[in-house]
């Protein structure tokens, strides 16, 4: 996985609350088998006018020019301004696959959904949640500002505004450790094989049914 | 000890070692797959050289992208159907059991799971759909994780996790006539919105639910996620033991007895503490319609659409305003003169025989309205289809003007043929009226089996009282 330690980025502002994942990804896409490639499609029913199909070439797709995406002052942009509850919906790990695909690399919101929140981290996208004040804020300047920037320094725990302001924000140590240094957690939960299988010893004599095979 | 929560013991019996910032390494004991999201997962594992960490905790089955019609052809978009083939692919290279496409048993992941007894109270239990948290319905703790994490589950037989927080819905007074599991789980999330279980693992209990089949249960667990909630759990009692004694995958001999006794202090403890608590009279509860594009957007059958002027928080008008434009409604419309054009009867939230008898009960004897253009009836599982024929309930509907399908979750989310047109309205048993969620420019109205076949016979909404 990349790691993600300090960003610079153009910031695009989504103005809408309980963005679903079947927004930011609709389901005829998931019947790929691979983890790239969601790019083009993120967004779909919004950002075009007419319906994708997967495997379809995109380019000549006809865009909706009233999303946000689609106007040229926020192309090149790798962090999201969301508002609540964003990521809502399915467990299906090509959002976050879309969302990095595109080139974003940091969302920020007042609030995610469990499940989404969790995948950004698996995923190299950090997502930062601010009290609603201050995203409410950002909206205004990102409208406000043609090519509104934002640093966001994971290691310090802050997002930092052109003007020098910061915000700080929340992340788990566990989370942080894994994402400034790229690691995979497969990896890291391997190195505890031996107590793994001390756990199954001790469960296979309190709950023998619990190792049964389904078979 | 102290007073422990039903999540508090679940949790704890499957902590396998936990980090100083309370991160915790948890051990899964039951794994499901479906075609979707494991591929990449599986495809992590080829790369990285691994094996499952134990492939008889899995059970597979392709459900999403399945074909529903029964004239046998198989999958026609080719997509699809390298999707499907790439499950059995990897499940025959690893040893994994599934039910194929061919199989009698095949279904929905999470109607089988709980029908052959892979789903047993005390359980962890994992799968790459966040509708998982369906079987958290047998005192289980249930969860829908992405794809990292099956491959992670795959690879470790463990997941890292941070304890959630504890919620009670407490469910007391008498049910009326006519309302059903799906309608309390909905007034539940209109009550609480979409996210006002982000962060909790939510117990369903009271006296109402104590009265419940586990199949009603499972309904409300299915969509604790549509509340936010990663897991919903109920708690053991004789009625989770009485529906799993033998089922194909559940203990038996000495290893039930002694399983149903640990089962059955899987309860909270008297006075444990909950970090929020909420508490319904059932008797307010009518049937239940969604209006908008959120589960949350729900009103009852006897309600109005609302009116975004109502509201003084712009982010709610707007979201109103922008589902009722998407919907296709007018502010202030009744319930009842809503006119869906096609029905939907299945998904993993009401799929199971009892959802099938109680809107065959409303559809016996008469006709799907003219201005229906298609009402299907989909059954979760191979089984739970059988079981429908030998009762006739196939004949019922398909007198009365449904298609009888094959088991799938079909127009649930539109991953295979069935699917809606732009602009077209369903009403719908399933979970989700998101954006496109039943296809593009598609408008849902979730709402009970009973709802479903009432309107589809009426052409509107309506309840079955009042055909
Ligand atoms: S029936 Fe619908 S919600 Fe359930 S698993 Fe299938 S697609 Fe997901």
């Amino acid at each position: 996985m990349d790691a993600f330690t300090v960003l610079d980025g153009l910031v695009a502002p989504l103005d809408r609350a309980n963005v679903d994942t079947d927004a930011i990804i609709p389901k005829q896409f998931l019947k790929s088998i691979k983890r790239t490639g969601f790019g083009p499609n993120l967004f779909d029913e919004w950002r075009y006018m007419d319906q994708g199909e997967p495997g379809r070439d995109n380019s000549g797709r006809p865009l909706n020019p009233d999303f946000v995406l689609n106007q040229s002052r926020y192309e090149g942009a790798s962090i999201l301004l969301a508002r609540e509850n964003f990521g809502c919906g399915s467990s299906r790990e090509h959002a976050p696959w879309a969302l990095f695909d595109y080139g974003f690399r940091c969302i920020i919101a007042p609030s995610f959904a469990d499940i989404f929140f969790n995948n950004c981290f698996k995923n190299a996208i950090l997502p930062v949640v601010l009290n609603e004040n201050i995203v409410d804020d950002l909206f205004i300047r990102v409208f406000k500002q043609p090519g509104f920037m934002l640093k966001v320094d994971l290691s310090a725990q802050t997002v930092e505004f052109a003007d020098g302001e910061k915000a700080r924000f929340e992340v788990e140590a566990f989370r942080k450790h894994c994402l400034l240094n790229g690691l995979d957690d497969i990896g890291l939960t391997l190195e505890k094989a031996e107590v793994i299988k001390l756990y199954e010893k001790r469960r296979q004599i309190e709950a023998p049914w619990l190792f049964d095979p389904v078979a | 000890m102290g007073k422990q929560t039903l999540y508090d013991k679940l949790w704890e019996q499957h902590v396998v070692h936990s980090e100083d910032d309370g991160t915790s390494l948890i051990y899964i004991d039951r794994h499901l797959v479906h075609e979707v999201t494991s591929p990449q997962a599986f495809e992590g594992l080829h790369i990285a050289g691994r094996k499952p960490w134990r492939t008889g905790s899995m059970l597979a089955v392709p459900d999403h992208n399945v074909p529903t019609t029964t004239d046998g052809a198989g999958i026609d978009d080719p997509v699809s159907r390298l999707q499907v083939d790439t499950l059995d692919q990897n499940c025959n290279h690893f040893g994994i059991t599934e039910f194929n496409m061919a199989d009698p048993r095949q279904g929905i992941v999470h109607v089988i799971g709980p029908e052959q007894g892979a789903t047993l109270p005390g359980m962890t239990i994992v799968c790459g759909d966040s509708h998982t948290s369906t079987h958290g319905a047998f005192g289980a703790l249930a969860f829908g994780i992405g794809t990292s994490e099956v491959e992670h589950v795959m690879a470790t037989q463990c997941l890292i996790q941070r304890k959630s927080k504890n919620m009670r819905i407490w469910i007391e007074g008498e049910l009326r006539h006519g309302v059903s599991a799906k309608d309390i789980v909905l007034a539940v999330i209109g009550e609480i919105g979409t996210a006002g279980g982000t962060g909790y693992a939510i117990e369903f209990a009271g006296p109402v639910i104590r009265e419940l089949s586990m199949e009603s249960r499972m309904t409300i667990c299915n969509m604790t996620i549509e509340a936010g909630a990663r897991a919903g759990l109920i708690a053991v009692d004789q009625t989770t033991i009485d529906y799993l004694e033998g089922r194909p995958f559940a203990p038996t001999g000495d290893t039930w007895k002694n399983a149903v006794e640990a089962w059955r202090s899987l309860t909270s403890d008297d006075d444990a503490h909950f970090d929020h608590e909420i508490k319904i009279e059932a008797s307010t509860i009518l049937p239940q319609v969604t209006w908008g594009t959120s589960p949350e957007m729900v009103t009852d059958i006897e309600g109005y659409v609302p009116d975004p002027n109502d509201y003084e928080d712009p982010t709610i008008s707007i979201g109103i305003a922008r589902a009722l434009e998407y919907m296709g409604l007018e502010a202030g419309t009744a319930i009842r003169d809503i006119k869906p054009e096609l029905v939907f009867i299945g998904s993993c939230t009401n799929s199971r025989i009892e959802d099938l008898r109680e809107a065959a009960d409303v559809v016996r004897g008469r006709r799907v309205a003219p201005s229906i253009k298609q009402a299907l009836v989909v059954p979760g599982s191979g089984l739970v289809k059988r079981q429908a024929e030998a009762e006739g309930l196939h004949q019922i509907f398909i007198d009365a003007g449904f298609e009888w399908r094959n088991p799938g979750c079909s127009m649930c989310l539109a991953m295979n043929a069935d699917r809606l047109k732009p602009g077209e309205r369903c009403a719908s048993t399933s979970n989700r009226n998101f954006e496109g969620r039943q296809g593009q420019g598609g408008r849902t109205h979730l709402v009970s089996p009973s709802i479903a076949a009432a309107s589809a016979i009426a052409g509107h909404f309506t309840s079955a009282e009042d055909l």
